[in-house]
């Protein structure tokens, strides 16, 4: 297995605010390794975004804070790092794709004039050379014309082709791993393809890490190989990209699956995960996910669940898979775990 | 002096939002350059302008006299074709030191305002884009020096660093600049939360660099339209300071002095008052259409 590039550990992320203290990442913990593709999925709020702003130390503060936690970068606690260090780390050897493409870029810069500035930044290159060397990045990100349209603001690019760009952008100093925080969301469905294949082709060629935040299991299957799925926060579920799929062993991952759209089977409808997701202010004393579990016991609502290994390099934190489940109960959780699998996008 | 301040904040306002992008083929100054034009008015004051700042510069082309030469044959002599605007008391040529003068006044007017314009982008920007304490300290420096009468601090001011072209220039500038301040420093309340500032920071941007490479000049067009104001305003203030005598010395000639000099010889020779007089006011009155038509030519609101 390829060395570990990147160890978040117990990571906690809050957010001060006159409402009370919004525990948006809560105890988050994986491993990133060369090259390999790690998937973040949850739902809005679930605290995918704020974890990888962590990462880059680009949490507004205050009201945010860094509470409690490592991150650990070739060794290296990130979150030791003077800004002026971290400057240094930040598009340089870990970059980050926004979600927003239209305005995610100057509207009075030229795109050339964007992609150059990371060049010059990190590189040390004179302003000819970066010039250079943008208009290479956005051949490499297939834009046609890219030496004449490095000339253009970015006005003058569509959705999908500015996306196209913060790769660009992103890319230019070959960092080692690249965080894209729902990269094609904004994006309409063919376009989303295309970038996708965009990524991960480039990410194969320049062999980085990759940390994709999605919400869209359906790419989470087609491009990672690890998955963290996320509840409220935390961690609910860890495990390779096939039992995510296969053997789901969380209830809030089985809900997920379920609420997947097929288009070649005639469902009559989808089954949503009931309720709403908490109030990150004051999250209930037990498992934060225990009020919309259908699985729920009654040491859910009193303790919140320690993560349980579940098979190799998967884990769960779920008390279904303790010794405070009957074995009817695990049997009935066994049952809909494979049902889930059956449902999902694989 | 009033409407030197009030001039540049309200009447800019409609432009704070200039600096979005049209969508389309051109580029957004190409799309203001085509409104600029149909505006009429606008471009009859942008060629006024031109054409004094022409004749300052090439005065001793289009003049036989210096502005200090005096003729004391000739004093208040009528216009005449040796001397097209008549003389002064002293003998002084009135269009050559009408000339000269316009290189003082458009001097004062314009380095003035670009000071001002520098001044209150560094402070407005600072202190949105930090926000907090700074932000607060930074504008009540702002509401007092709006607060304070400008004119008999100007004259104060004005005694002690008046004269030179440099003082005058000094003593303006320290009351032009709040309404950019606050124009510019709401500007930023926006355009800090926008993705492409969390961009530039996420590919190792410094402070410095996202603040004055990438989210003050998404801020120019109203500091433009604001700086257009204050030069007319500018040209006024000093012309109001020389005319109390606490401006511009003579020799050295601005409109300003020379009216100063003429309102002893009103009844005589009412011409000595009407030329910088008229200067004044057509200048100040072109720079007025320019601004209006700057502001209109970059307020995206305003489809043409």
């Amino acid at each position: 297995m390829a060395e570990v590039l990147l160890s978040v550990r117990n990571l906690k992320t809050y957010f001060y605010t006159d409402e009370g203290v919004v525990k948006a990442v809560d105890g988050l913990s994986y491993e990133l390794r060369k090259g390999e593709t790690l998937g973040i999925v949850g739902e809005s709020g679930s605290g995918k975004s704020v974890h990888a702003l962590s990462i880059m130390r680009l949490i507004p503060q205050p009201p945010g804070k860094i509470v409690e936690g490592q991150i650990l970068f070739n060794g290296t606690d990130l979150l030791k790092l003077s800004e002026e260090e971290m400057r240094r780390i930040r598009g340089n050897r870990i970059a980050m794709i926004f979600q927003e493409p239209m305005t995610s870029l100057n509207p009075v810069l030229t795109i050339g004039e964007q992609i150059a500035e990371a060049i010059m930044l990190h590189q040390g290159l004179g302003k000819r050379d970066a010039w250079d060397r943008a208009a290479e990045m956005l051949e490499k990100v297939q834009i046609p014309l890219a030496r004449q349209r490095v000339r253009d603001y970015p006005h003058q690019f569509s959705g999908g082709m500015r996306q196209r760009v913060m790769i660009a952008m992103a890319l230019s100093c070959n960092p080692s791993i690249l965080i894209a925080d729902e990269p094609t969301t904004a994006l309409d469905v063919t376009i989303q393809a295309q970038i996708l294949e965009l990524i991960t082709e480039l990410q194969r060629e320049l062999n980085m890490a990759m940390i994709l935040i999605t919400h869209n299991l359906g790419v989470v299957a087609e491009t990672c190989d690890d998955v963290v799925v996320m509840y409220a926060g935390r961690p609910v579920e860890r495990a390779t990209v096939d039992a995510t799929f296969t053997d789901p062993k969380h209830p809030y991952t089985w809900g997920l699956l379920h609420s997947v759209p097929k288009l070649y089977e005639r469902k009559e409808r989808l089954i949503p995960i009931e309720g709403q997701p908490p109030s990150l202010i004051d999250l209930p004393p037990g498992c934060s996910f225990a009020p919309r579990c259908p699985f729920a016991m009654e040491i859910c609502v009193k303790a919140d669940p320690p993560e349980y290994p579940v098979g190799a390099n998967h884990a769960a934190r779920c008390f279904l898979h303790s010794e405070y489940a009957t074995e009817d109960e695990k049997r009935a959780a066994a049952a809909a775990g494979l049902a889930a699998a059956a449902y999902g996008p694989r | 002096m009033t409407d030197l301040r009030q001039g540049a904040s309200g009447a800019v306002l409609a432009a704070s939002l200039a600096a979005r992008p049209e969508v389309g083929g051109e580029g957004y100054w190409q799309i203001a350059w085509r409104r600029f034009k149909k505006h009429r008015v606008a471009i009859v004051g942008a060629s006024v302008i031109l054409l004094f700042m022409a004749t300052a510069v090439f005065a001793p082309f289009l003049t036989r006299y210096e502005f200090d030469q005096i003729d004391l044959y000739r004093r208040k002599a009528v216009p005449s074709f040796s001397h097209p605007l008549g003389t002064d008391e002293l003998g002084h040529d009135v269009f050559t030191r009408l000339l000269y003068a316009g290189r003082i006044s458009l001097t004062v007017g314009f380095t003035a305002a670009l000071t001002a314009a520098v001044l209150g982008t560094l402070v407005g920007g600072i202190s949105g884009f930090y926000g907090r304490w700074l932000d607060n300290v930074l504008m009540r420096v702002t509401d007092v020096m709006f607060s304070i009468p400008a004119l008999p601090v100007l004259i104060v001011l004005a005694r002690y660093m008046g004269g030179s072209v440099l003082g005058i220039v000094l003593v303006l500038s320290v009351f032009a600049w709040m309404g950019t301040a606050r124009l510019v420093r709401g500007d930023m309340l926006r355009l800090r939360t926008q993705d492409f500032a969390d961009a530039a920071r996420a590919l190792g941007a410094s402070d410095a660099r996202i603040l004055f490479r990438h989210l003050v000049p998404n801020a120019l067009a109203p500091v433009l339209v604001a700086g257009t104001l204050t030069v007319g305003g500018a040209i006024l203030s000093e012309a109001g300071l020389s005319f109390l005598g606490i401006g511009i010395q003579p020799p050295t000639p601005s409109w300003g002095n020379m009216l100063q000099n003429a309102q002893d010889f009103i009844w005589t020779t009412p011409w000595l008052a009407v030329w910088p007089g008229a200067m004044i006011f057509l200048t100040v009155l072109s720079f007025n259409f320019l601004g209006d038509g700057l502001r209109d030519a970059l307020d995206p609101r305003l489809k043409v």
